[in-house]
């Protein structure tokens, strides 16, 4: 039996390895040819190499704790760690000048780590105080910092330079990697990453069936979310529009995409509502 | 000038093309009102089929094809993913390319409903003026301890009624994500390569669907 699991260990583990191999030999072979994407090789080395990763410990990790733990168990377990992280979210939201946000958001802190018994129950949401998402590099950009190129780390995935130096600081912070002593603190780390990935297995498999190459598929759907997230899902609507791009002058709609990206000082006045948003381009 | 005609030219034959699937009477219907009773239809039946809860793609596939496409737009789709390549296909391949983008779109749909799991649906209110002719209709999906997922169906107004041309989930349009997927596959190997990266997909994800089941 011990040696079975052992076995499989190793065997994962070279799967890993080659994997590792693998990517890094045809990583070299692509070239970039996406102006947000100028270390693409690079890239997707890395995502080949996490890939590995994912199939050998990742994805069976995540299916045995979905299919062992009862559904209430990993409701608690996301719950838990998403009242700590509404510390931080609240910390962005008054970085971004959200003091309204803010204060949902150190409610929510406040009902759900008593009545809801250590944020494993979420009262908040069920009396109307609304969950946000916040993060450093959201707020990086919404001071008005570009994307930036995309970067593929090891074993954190997509990301992009702002939101990369964003992460560095999502960490300095992070309440559950401050903890001591060490042993608990891993053990936090380990369920909350695979809490995370479980929630996303089945996300990766409509990903799977949905692109024909899954790493621009991915990509793209990356840098859309982030930039949905930094407009708390309100982005500039010209941008979101699709009806004026079909035009034939299409080609120039990356140009002017990075442009609007880069200066979303310039691109807030079409943010302030539905109502006042752009008539699709018309043909010129 | 020629650019102006070639657009009206491709918007006259959307137009046309548009009321291809019409088998919707509904034409009064208003876009945010479709949207609810589709969704809240196709859920409730979800949530009362066994078969589909013991994983039964088939039948969620035509639970799709006989409750949802009829409202789906998918030559707009089409045309909207291949952006600038678009104009450049014949009017077969542009049929073949619609065909098998559907089939893609239909087979990723039924997947990402059978992992609905009794979230709940939050309707957001449409402020529609009369002279509208293109909205975005949002649907929260709530789910607790994170933030609501966003559904916005973009939605145009067609002779046979309001017809989805993008589907955007937590701000990644479906139709835009698919553009650089599919401008790369048409650089690499023109619209005919796309046409059988496409069909090769499809192929394979039937099959792989076929393995799950057994």
């Amino acid at each position: 039996m011990a040696n079975a699991a052992t076995g499989g260990f190793i065997a994962r583990a070279r799967l890993l390895l080659a994997a590792l191999a693998v990517a890094l030999a045809s990583g070299c072979a692509t070239n970039g040819t996406d102006a947000r994407d100028p270390i693409e090789g690079f890239n997707r080395a890395m995502y080949g190499f996490n890939e590995g990763f994912d199939e050998a410990i990742g994805k069976p990790v995540a299916t045995a704790y979905r299919d062992v733990l009862p559904t209430f168990v990993r409701t608690g377990v996301r719950n838990f760690f998403a009242n700590i992280d509404d510390l931080f979210i609240g910390v962005n939201n008054l970085l971004q000048g959200k003091p309204g946000d803010a204060v949902g958001d150190f409610a929510r802190l406040a009902f759900n780590t008593t009545i809801g018994i250590l944020g494993l129950i979420d009262v908040a949401s069920d009396i109307g105080l609304e969950k946000h998402n916040e993060d450093f590099g959201q707020t990086f950009g919404r001071w008005g910092a570009g994307d930036g190129p995309y970067i593929v780390w090891p074993l954190f995935g997509s990301s992009t330079v702002r939101d990369s130096i964003g992460s560095v600081l999502d960490v300095h912070f992070d309440p559950v990697l401050n903890h001591r002593p060490v042993d608990v603190r891993n053990l936090m780390f380990v369920t909350r990453a695979t809490g995370k990935r479980a929630d996303l297995l089945d996300a990766s498999r409509v990903l799977e069936e949905a692109a024909l190459d899954k790493y621009v598929f991915q990509r793209d759907a990356y840098l859309q979310r982030r930039r949905s997230l930094i407009y708390d899902g309100n982005p500039p609507r010209e941008e979101r529009s699709l009806r004026g791009e079909r035009e034939p002058q299409a080609e120039l709609a990356p140009a002017e995409r990075s442009e609007a990206a880069n200066d979303p000082v310039a691109a807030a006045p079409a943010i302030t509502g539905a109502d006042n948003a752009q008539p699709p381009a018309q043909p010129r | 000038m020629l650019n102006r005609l070639l657009s009206l030219a491709r918007r006259l034959l959307m137009f046309a093309v548009a009321g291809w699937p019409g088998a919707a009477p509904a034409q009064e219907v208003l876009p945010d009102v479709l949207v609810k009773s589709v969704t809240l239809e196709v859920i409730d039946i979800i949530r009362k089929d066994k078969d589909i809860q013991a994983g039964d793609q088939k039948k969620v596939i035509d639970l799709i094809e006989l409750k949802v496409l009829p409202h789906f737009n998918f030559t707009s789709m089409t045309g909207l993913a291949l952006g600038a390549n678009w104009p450049k296909a014949t009017v077969e391949q542009k049929k073949h390319l619609t065909q098998e983008f559907r089939t893609l779109l239909v087979r990723t749909y039924a997947s990402a409903l059978s992992a609905y799991r009794d979230q709940k649906f939050d309707f957001l209110p449409l402020r529609l003026k009369p002279t509208d002719t293109d909205v975005n209709v949002q649907v929260r999906v709530v789910q607790s301890g994170a933030q609501p997922v966003s559904i916005d169906y973009s939605m145009e107004k067609t002779a046979v009624g309001w017809k989805v041309y993008d589907v955007i989930v937590g701000g990644v349009s479906l139709v835009a994500n698919y553009r650089t997927d599919f401008a790369n596959q048409v650089r690499e190997a023109g619209i005919d390569g796309l046409i059988k990266t496409l069909v090769a997909k499809n192929r394979s994800n039937a099959s792989s669907a076929r393995a799950e089941k057994k």
